[in-house]
């Protein structure tokens, strides 16, 4: 077994134990990311040279432990100082930002050793990584097939054993949806429980920084990390941060676990509702008690998110004008129209579309019918978790509706696309938290199952998780992208 | 419900987006697609529901009005396309 195939928690108890070194762990990855980051292509940038010298400060130090001289990869939109930032946009393809973000930071003073910036949809909008500005991630169970997205280079990354892990944000999806395509972990904590500071914004009510990992156990050492409150973030929650690895094994015995009929529903594939459905069948043999159960509003989730989204984005985004940060068209003649020609040459087709469709939605005579009735669906979406929590522990369904599909196969058709992200849009409008898990493959696919929980229950959903990846050990299996021999 | 070519140009005036003949085609088409998605929203009854604008019971969080470190200028302008003299640059306006 080489180092690069251990786990945080594994790794991270032979660095504090001196078996291996900070260098040799990052010269593991270094070598790993060189036979197969060209099939994969997970990074917009590498900071090989930047860990090197992280790796080696650390040695320094007396002890280390934790997350200390574990290689990990940061998505493109949080903000890392000194090194770009691009969100995967022409827009801020040279943006090299002054500070790094709350999340980053905390994960650099635990001794993170950030080995790059990893590839996503432009400015985190889309679900297959395919409206990337520069080019497109392969799914490294099949490189023919998209990691999924927004956070597709992480998720790829960290099942591809290029990084131990990656920190990554979710909106509508964007973290456990990838998480589900590439066979890794992915949670989306409660919302405020991880500070946005320093996250590049698309809708500010919606977006969390979480993390992708291989293995429950190592996704609760990074919440650890990165979780708490943060006075840089208005909306960052003022409560005690537990360690989440506490009693991760203590077991799911009792635990009242309900599934919404409305996830195993029209447009979720068969098989993928067959794995789901033996998947709480596994819930029911380790002592927990499944029911189904009903949010009834589940089907208005998405027109109400891809209001709420693109609105909120179209105020975010009105910040790139060409004048403080990014690209600017400099042959404009007037203010009026460097913003207008900045804005048109910098932005990509999804992100002009959702700017174009916000704008819409907010306008004089526009702004009750979609964006006022979008938050009073929004209020009936949150009221049917609230009710499902009076009676259940957590809930349990598909993270998506299919599998990876092929590259190009969904690029044409953008209302097929948005329908991917049907069963993880709900989650972000009521803002509670849930986590992605291997749930099982499919034509050597791997299948996710989301655990979702009324507001900060992190701590149940990784002892759910950990109970369900323990019992099964899909965790296990990696994706082979060498071929040894001959 | 489908978007004419007017309210394409409207909204992409509004977003400052300078679009070409053909991308207005292409928007007005798609943007009609999605709206259509929006329809099914009509059929939903929200009378006395009252909008949710944020999932958290936070409201006007408020720091002590106490001035901490900056970033330096020259730190804050890197950034920028064209800067002269400290400020940033941008073409007569007047």
């Amino acid at each position: 077994m080489e180092l690069y195939q251990h786990t945080v928690q594994e790794i991270g108890e032979m660095l504090a134990r001196r078996e291996v070194t900070a260098r040799e762990v990052l010269a593991s990855s270094a070598e790993r990311i060189g036979r197969v980051e060209n099939k994969i292509q997970a990074f917009i940038t590498l900071t090989l040279e930047e860990a090197e010298k992280t790796a080696r400060d650390l040695e320094a130090r007396d002890e280390i432990g934790g997350l200390a001289g574990i290689p990990c990869g940061i998505k493109d939109n949080l903000c890392t100082r000194g090194v770009r930032t691009t969100c995967a946009s022409e827009m801020l393809e040279n943006f090299v930002p002054p500070y790094d973000a709350t999340a980053v930071k905390r994960l650099k003073s635990a001794g993170a050793v950030v080995v790059g910036k990893l590839n996503m949809d432009e400015f985190a909008m889309g679900s297959s990584t395919e409206n990337s500005g520069f080019f497109p991630t392969h799914n490294p169970w099949d490189l023919t097939r998209v990691p999924g997205g927004s956070s597709g280079g992480a998720a790829a990354a960290v099942a591809a054993g290029e990084v131990y892990y990656a920190l990554a944000s979710d909106t509508g999806g964007s973290i456990r949806q990838p998480a589900s395509f590439c066979g890794v972990v992915g949670m989306k904590p409660t919302y405020g429980l991880v500070s946005r500071f320093g996250l590049v914004a698309f809708a500010s009510s919606l977006d969390q920084v979480g993390p992708i990992t291989r293995t429950v156990t190592d996704c609760a050492l990074v919440m650890n990390a990165i979780c708490g409150h943060d006075s840089m973030d208005s909306t960052s929650l003022k409560v005690p941060v537990p360690d989440y690895t506490k009693d991760i094994q203590e077991g799911i015995k009792g635990l009242r676990i309900g599934f919404p009929r409305e996830y195993f529903q029209k447009g979720v594939d068969r098989g993928v509702k067959d794995t789901i459905m033996e998947a709480l069948f596994k819930f029911e043999e380790l002592g927990a008690v499944v029911e189904e159960t009903s949010l009834p509003h589940s089907e208005y989730a998405l027109p109400t998110y891809y209001i709420i989204a693109p609105s909120e984005a179209s105020s975010n985004l009105a910040r790139f004008d060409g004048v403080r940060y990014g690209y600017r068209d400099r042959y404009a003649q007037d203010t009026a129209e460097m913003f207008s020609s900045t804005r048109a040459r910098g932005f990509g087709p999804e992100v002009i579309r959702r700017v174009m469709l916000g704008t819409y939605a907010l306008s004089s005579g526009y702004y009750e019918a979609y964006y006022l009735k979008a938050l009073k669906v929004r209020r009936l979406i949150k009221e049917d978790f609230d009710r499902a929590f009076e009676q259940y522990d957590i809930l349990i369904s598909p993270t998506t509706t299919s599998t990876a599909f092929r590259i190009g196969e969904k690029a044409e058709d953008l209302l097929t696309m948005y329908m991917l992200d049907m069963l993880t849009i709900p989650v972000s409008l009521a803002g509670i938290p849930s986590i992605s898990i291997p749930g099982g493959f499919l034509n050597n696919l791997p299948v996710g199952l989301q655990l979702m929980g009324p507001p900060l229950s992190e701590r149940t959903l990784l002892k759910a998780a950990y109970a369900f990846e323990q019992a099964t050990g899909y965790h296990l299996r990696t994706p082979v992208l060498e071929v040894y021999g001959t | 419900m489908a978007l004419t070519i007017e309210e394409v140009e409207h909204v992409a005036r509004l977003a400052r987006l300078s679009l070409t003949a053909q991308e207005k085609e292409m928007y007005a088409e798609q943007l009609s697609s999605i709206l259509h998605l929006f329809e099914m929203l009509d059929l939903l009854p929200t009378d006395g529901v009252e909008p949710l604008a944020h999932v958290l019971p936070l409201f006007n969080v408020i720091r002590a009005d106490e001035a901490g470190p900056s970033l330096p200028r020259d730190e804050a302008m890197a950034n920028a396309a064209l800067t002269e003299d400290g400020q940033f640059k941008v073409p007569k306006i007047i």
